[in-house]
């Protein structure tokens, strides 16, 4: 353990001791200063962005190797503070009413920190360190509403079943270990071998299960929909984005590092999952009249193709485009979700009771035009409509399917994409086709988060092309570090 | 760059899509002329384009090529079919803003938004030199074309909404992944050397396969036709003239720049599904057309019966039927748009599509009577119309091929007479059907002005259709050319039969005389 380690965990060390000075701040001064501890948790943020450019590094070790510093674990890093910035941002007005507590962004801020270790995890017990610190904070965060049932309800079964999860992935890992004698990335792909044993495969399938729960991939979904809807909105705007980004990360880290020899293995696992994801989340959907219960089957569809792109990524020949659509495919999802989210949290009515039911959005054009368009253009992009920007991805990964030979994946993948554009477009129904609720939605305050989603639909909407050469040369760039 | 010195073809994409979010912005009326006036200037710019195409000159003029990432390219450029079909759409879209000035009252700027956007959307997937470019382009105008039929719809416009999107959608994403695996193994998405490109047969099959997915929806072709009556139907008038004029248009034109000439032995070895969909549409959907009480449902129905022709046209490998079939694409995108108008205007007039409701309308609207006689004319195919010239020439390229296609597709001509004088029977001659329909003043100016120009247009390319074939002519011939080879032989061989041998006794011709 050198100084150069620390140096190198600089974007980790702002959080942690951020994290640990406003936990005494909010400990001592209580929730009168919520506000400005919200405020300096973003700077927080903002602190572990520049210390993330400043100390970015093509690849490198740190702590004899556990934590990896390079490209991909940098791309992911700058995802998930920007996301935490958003979080931060939109949490204080839906807190307005019920009081505004400190620990709120303080336990953002130690989740994000959970995620930056899980992206640069290059050891079996630096990953799970980073997966629990992550996993903790969001079973408290789930179930931040004391006062609503829903609320505890979310945190309960959110905390049960990531238990049993975090167990199965135990397992898996002591499998793992156990076999191969060692808890590193590289040590484990050496030891793996072109044939591996039984054992080891044991491993791997336990921990490739224990990490689908954390991106909530069709089997071990049944949590997402309850707990989207359970918790608070802010909350849930976060678990839709950036722990998505750290285990898809961690996932694909762990996949193409630590076992390239078991890719014949975990390829038909992912696939299976991309296919379950894609047609479950699309399918599902389409009974939904709770907007939130919706995004989530929505997220659990956008999970499966991402994972196409993992899948692809089995293929030798194939990994680099593969493992870039999967990044370029996060970055555009992250956007997309969180100005979903921001867009239901502006769903508010005049006596302050947020609107989740569907119906609520009637003839939303009349009311809200720029909210209405701004939903619009999300969902036409989380569809994958061109020109809008969320086609793009979806290009990719069907493109590194193509490539990788798995022609049925793009197929279904196209097919589960059709019936998707069903529940988008039942939201755009509502809102521009159907006369106009009695509920309105009036404007007030919260000028920062109708920018946010301006920016947001703004990106992407067509505008997201213009910036499409250097988002691919960075995610090439991220891609290309852990191959 | 071009013989024009500036990017024409972008510039007539960017501006309807810039007017288009100005339309957002402003008052009704004000959006009104913005339309009127931005089409009218693109119109102007087909018309420079169309003057300057230099017929016989290079293959593809105008090209833009500006590369936006790897192998993908804002690549624009045009041949004589592309120019042809762009001029057909920028002559209808002034038309079809006319045709609501009046009928549309709602959410006026959006209305006017969303079809300036189709007009940038059905410019790009003609000029599109990319093969993602011009799926973006396909697929983009879905949107626009789902918000016309579901906000300024008729009753049941919701329902006809999703289907319209779902089931063109479906049919496009096959093809996205026919063209990722196009680039994947070129590694190039240039549609120009795509065409050049000799795919392995086996996987041409696949291929086109996929294409025709998406391009026999948009057709439509029996049995994928079933959204086109509904969508047409429930669409406010402007947006049935674009659906038939120019949407439609798009799958034929699919198969023209994709299909036949970058797998030609997948359309020779397939030729014979398209022979048999398209025999099935013509005699099945013309008897559907026969027994409609709705006149749009049976403008819409001989839409698809014409489409048919039309695939079969293409479908027989030889210049008259790919002439004949872009002749009957141009003369139905400007026929069955001026019928949906025509229908349109008595529409605005009794607020019902039933044909029950109408009769005797040459009485009280002779000057309506004259002008929808020319278009159900044109429909039918009577010579001296455009509909004429393109049935013509597309059967006697299909009797090229197999007379008994040609036999069964000719006998549309005869059951489009049929629905067609019979509709025409109904809604012009005899009684009224009540004193609301007698009362029913005849054309005001503006409706002059919407009919006029495609009555003359019509007849124009009735009596001297050159100036229309002559920038494709080209362009087909190589057509023809890059399919020959997969050509299989027609049936209608003549040959021309040896001279009998003269019997014993035959009287000799001039000459010799017997011994």
């Amino acid at each position: 353990m050198t100084a150069s380690d620390f140096i190198l965990i600089a974007p980790e060390l702002v959080l942690i001791l951020g994290g640990l000075a406003l936990l005494l701040v909010a400990a001592f001064a209580g929730d009168k200063v919520s506000g400005v501890v919200n405020a300096l948790a973003a700077l927080v943020f903002a602190g572990a962005i520049v210390a993330l450019t400043i100390t970015a590094q093509p690849g490198a070790w740190a702590f004899s190797g556990t934590v990896r510093i390079d490209s991909f674990s940098t791309y992911a890093k700058y995802l998930i503070f920007a996301a935490g910035i958003v979080i931060l941002a939109l949490a204080p007005r839906f807190y307005e009413r019920e009081g505004y507590r400190s620990e709120y962004p303080v336990l953002i801020l130690f989740a994000s920190l959970g995620m930056a270790i899980m992206v640069s995890a290059s050891d079996l017990m630096t990953l799970y360190i980073g997966l629990e610190l992550q996993s903790l904070s969001a079973y408290v965060l789930a179930s931040f509403t004391r006062t609503d049932s829903r609320s505890s309800e979310a945190g309960l079964k959110y905390f049960v079943l990531g238990a049993l999860a975090s167990g199965m992935l135990l397992y898996g890992i002591s499998l793992l270990y156990g076999f191969t004698g060692t808890t590193s990335f590289d040590g484990i792909a050496n030891a793996f071998g072109p044939e591996p044993g039984l054992g080891l495969l044991f491993g791997l399938v336990f921990v490739v299960s224990g990490l689908a729960f954390k991106i909530s991939a069709v089997p071990f979904h049944m949590w997402t929909p309850d707990v989207y809807e359970g918790a608070p909105t802010p909350v849930t705007a976060f678990f839709a984005s950036a722990p998505k980004v750290a285990a898809v990360a961690l996932l694909t880290r762990l996949c193409v590092e630590a076992l390239p020899f078991g890719a014949p293995a975990w390829q038909q696992i992912i696939a299976f999952m991309a296919i379950a994801s894609m047609l479950l989340g699309a399918v599902g959907a389409i009974g939904q009249r709770n907007i939130k219960r919706l995004l989530a089957y929505s997220s659990i569809a956008n999970v499966g193709f991402i994972l196409i792109g993992l899948a692809a990524a089995g293929n030798e020949g194939a990994r680099e485009g593969a493992v870039t659509s999967v990044l370029f495919y996060l970055t555009v999802y992250l956007v997309m979700t969180l100005g979903s989210f921001l867009a239901v949290l502006q769903l508010r009515t005049a006596d302050g009771r947020m609107v989740e039911d569907m119906a609520g959005l009637s003839g939303l054009w009349k009311t809200r035009p720029g909210l209405a368009t701004a939903i619009a253009i999300f969902m036409f992009s989380l569809a994958g409509i061109p020109p809008l920007f969320g086609f793009w991805p979806k290009l990719l990964v069907f493109q590194a399917a193509v490539d990788a030979n798995m022609l049925p994946l793009a197929v279904i993948g196209a097919i589960a994409s059709v019936i998707g554009a069903f529940y988008y477009l039942r939201i755009i129904k509502v809102m521009w086709f159907d006369a106009p609720a009695e509920e309105a939605f009036p404007i007030e305050g919260g000028a920062m988060e109708r920018g946010l989603i301006a920016v947001a639909a703004a990106y992407v909407s067509v505008l997201g092309f213009a910036l499409i050469g250097p988002l691919t040369a960075a995610s090439t760039t991220a891609a290309a570090s852990i191959l | 760059m071009n013989q024009l010195g500036f990017p024409i073809l972008s510039l007539m994409i960017v501006l309807p899509v810039v007017a288009a979010v100005v339309c957002l912005y402003i008052s009704a009326n004000a959006a009104r002329w913005t339309a009127l006036l931005t089409t009218l200037v693109n119109f102007g710019l087909g018309c420079l384009l169309w003057a300057t195409f230099e017929i016989g000159g290079p293959q593809w003029q105008f090209t833009e090529r500006v590369q936006v990432l790897g192998w993908f390219h804002w690549a624009l450029g045009i041949d004589g079919m592309a120019l042809m079909l762009i001029m057909l759409s920028v002559f209808l879209m002034p038309i079809c803003i006319g045709a609501s000035w009046r009928s549309i009252t709602d959410r006026v700027g959006l209305y006017m938004a969303c079809f300036l956007v189709m007009l940038a959307l059905m410019i790009g997937v003609f000029a599109a030199q990319d093969l993602i470019l011009f799926y973006i382009f396909f697929e983009a105008g879905l949107i626009p074309m789902y918000l016309i039929i579901g906000i300024w719809g008729g009753a049941n416009r919701i329902y006809a909404s999703y289907k319209f999107f779902l089931y063109t959608l479906l049919g496009s994403l096959l093809m996205l992944v026919a063209m990722i695996w196009m680039i994947g193994t070129t590694n190039t998405a240039d549609i120009p050397t795509l065409m050049q490109t000799d795919f392995p047969v086996q996987a041409q099959t696949w291929l086109w396969l996929a294409f025709f997915a998406s391009f026999a929806v948009k057709m439509p072709m029996w049995p994928v036709h079933t959204w086109l009556p509904d969508a047409h139907v429930q669409a406010p008038t402007a947006g049935s003239v674009i659906l038939a004029g120019v949407l439609l248009k798009m799958g034929g034109y699919g198969f023209l720049r994709f299909s036949l000439p970058m797998f030609p032995d997948a359309s020779a070895q397939l030729m014979w599904l398209v022979f048999g969909l398209s025999m099935i549409a013509v005699v099945y959907t013309s008897l559907v057309a026969l027994v409609q009480s709705d006149m749009k449902k049976l403008i819409a129905y001989s839409s698809v019966a014409h489409m048919a022709i039309v695939t079969a046209g293409l479908f027989a490998f030889n210049q008259q039927g790919i002439e004949g079939a872009l002749i009957v694409m141009l003369s139905h995108g400007l026929v069955s748009g001026a019928l949906f108008l025509c229908v349109g205007i008595i529409y605005d007039r009794l607020h019902t599509r039933e044909i029950a409701r109408y009769g005797g309308l040459s009485n009280n609207m002779p000057a309506f009577a004259l002008l929808f006689l020319l278009f159900t004319m044109a429909s039918i195919g009577l010579p001296g119309t455009s509909g004429f010239v393109g049935e013509l020439l597309s059967l006697i390229g299909v009797y090229r091929m197999s007379s008994w296609v040609a036999l069964i597709c000719g006998t549309g001509i005869i059951l489009g007479a049929g629905y067609m004088l019979w509709l025409y029977w109904r809604i012009a001659f005899g009684e009224a059907a009540g004193d609301d329909t007698r009362a029913m003043p005849d054309l005001d100016k503006r409706e002059w002005a919407l009919l006029a120009p495609i009555a003359a247009v019509v007849l124009w390319m009735g009596v001297y259709p050159e100036p229309f074939l002559a920038p494709m002519r080209k362009d087909v011939t190589a057509l023809v050319a890059r399919l020959a080879p997969a050509a299989p032989e027609g049936d209608a061989q003549l040959a021309a039969g040896s001279p009998r041998v003269p019997a014993a006794n035959s009287p000799a011709h001039g000459g010799e005389s017997p011994q």
